[in-house]
């Protein structure tokens, strides 16, 4: 270790944040801006699935909800991609990246939402999942990435709930629509694991990721907490988990789960889940069609500024 | 344009008035009045502030972190800047 690194390490430790303009390894440089770039693409592709009910929300209150949540989301994807670009980054190559294909964005997203329930097990699990991966973020060592998280989080509580009373609805209403809560919830109950990524056993980068605080819980850890809140909240629905291996240890305390197909988790993420392609070619044209809007604007504020300087 | 890369923008707000403006994160945009919208619509959706700046970022003059030892440091050995260091008699009381 040189003496900058072992400078660096001991800051680390002390729990000291990291800020923009401190000296870093290359290699914590690195893992942050993967990191942070595929959070930031995941919340922006996680509109998606989501804008894809708005038009067809059931009741105004719904509506607003919905819409509120889909416009967090384009504001937390803006709150990362603002951090990423404190490590020197450009914004725009980081988003191409993601429309190339060379940076990822959390698997669960390339799963389609195929009924009105599926916005219900969106709230409730995907942003269940995302609120335990973000509480524990908020401790990370790079101070930008921990403020954006601090506010994602005070912002995102509401996207839970929201989908979880959805489906407190849907439960209590007829047959048909409590089957369609239930078959909500087999569909994204293993993709919303598969969210915390692959076992600690199988994952390369978490002891470095550690040690760097850049993490500060590993994956099978964050899944266990998130397996531990979800399994009572599924019996007040009255609906049931899809494994039948899963069984509360009482000694430990927490639920034993069956094994997770990690051939379908890297499939996805190999670009190979259903919705894929779909979303991100939405993604590239979105940017491809929208460029003339960005260029208006570029020149509208020029001729602004020339018509200033002129008066 | 190749990218369509706007300037940045620091963010400023005030959360209510009497407290001063806090910095709260960057945005880009292509003039200062959409850099103000723009700002309304990310950073206060939830009714966080009363007033808004924006500032370009290639503005912002930064201290150098590497300088920060003869930047602060003489700060901190100077203890008879604060209260504490003057020793008033208990019978006067609060001073």
């Amino acid at each position: 270790m040189t003496k900058a690194e072992e400078e660096f390490q001991a800051k680390i430790d002390r729990d000291i944040k990291i800020e923009p303009k401190d000296w870093m390894p290359d290699a914590y440089r690195k893992t942050l801006v993967r990191q942070m770039s595929q959070h930031a693409h995941s919340e922006i592709v996680g509109m998606l699935p989501e804008g894809n009910w708005i038009t067809r929300a059931p009741s105004l209150r719904r509506k607003v909800a919905l819409l509120a949540k889909v416009q967090d989301e384009a504001g937390h994807g803006l709150y990362l991609y603002s951090a990423v670009e404190t490590l020197g980054t450009d914004r725009e190559q980081t988003i191409d990246d993601m429309h190339s294909g060379k940076a990822k964005y959390s698997s669960i997203f390339n799963y389609p939402t195929l009924s009105w329930a599926d916005m219900g097990a969106v709230g409730w699990l995907v942003d269940g999942a995302a609120i335990v991966n973000q509480v524990a973020l908020q401790r990370t060592s790079y101070g930008p990435y921990s403020r954006a998280m601090v506010k994602i989080c005070k912002e995102e509580s509401f996207h839970q709930r929201q989908g979880y009373e959805l489906l407190i609805h849907m439960c209590n209403g007829t047959k048909e629509q409590k089957e369609m809560a239930q078959d909500a919830l087999n569909r994204f109950w293993w993709p919303s694991l598969m969210m915390f990524g692959p076992s600690d056993t199988d994952s390369p980068n978490t002891a470095q990721s550690m040690a760097w605080r850049v993490k500060r819980y590993t994956n099978d850890d964050l899944r266990q907490q998130f397996i531990d809140m979800t399994v009572p909240q599924a019996d007040f629905l009255g609906l049931t988990i899809p494994d039948p291996d899963l069984k509360l240890n009482k000694e430990t305390g927490h639920y034993e789960y069956g094994e997770i197909d990690w051939d379908e988790f890297f499939n996805v993420v190999n670009g190979n889940g259903p919705c894929n392609k779909e979303r991100v070619s939405a993604r590239a044209n979105s940017k491809k069609n929208g460029l003339w809007v960005r260029e208006a604007a570029t020149a509208y504020a020029e001729k602004q500024r020339i018509k200033k300087k002129v008066a | 344009m190749t990218n369509g890369n706007w300037p940045l923008w620091e963010v400023f707000i005030r959360s209510r008035q009497g407290l001063n403006h806090k910095h709260v994160g960057s945005l880009r945009a292509a003039d200062q009045e959409m850099a103000i919208e723009n700002a309304r619509d990310v950073y206060t959706r939830r009714s966080e502030g009363v007033s808004i700046w924006v500032v370009l970022s290639a503005n912002v003059h930064a201290s150098n972190p590497s300088d920060k030892g003869p930047m602060f440091d003489p700060a901190e050995d100077k203890v008879y800047r604060h209260p504490t260091f003057y020793d008033i008699p208990d019978e006067i009381g609060h001073m």
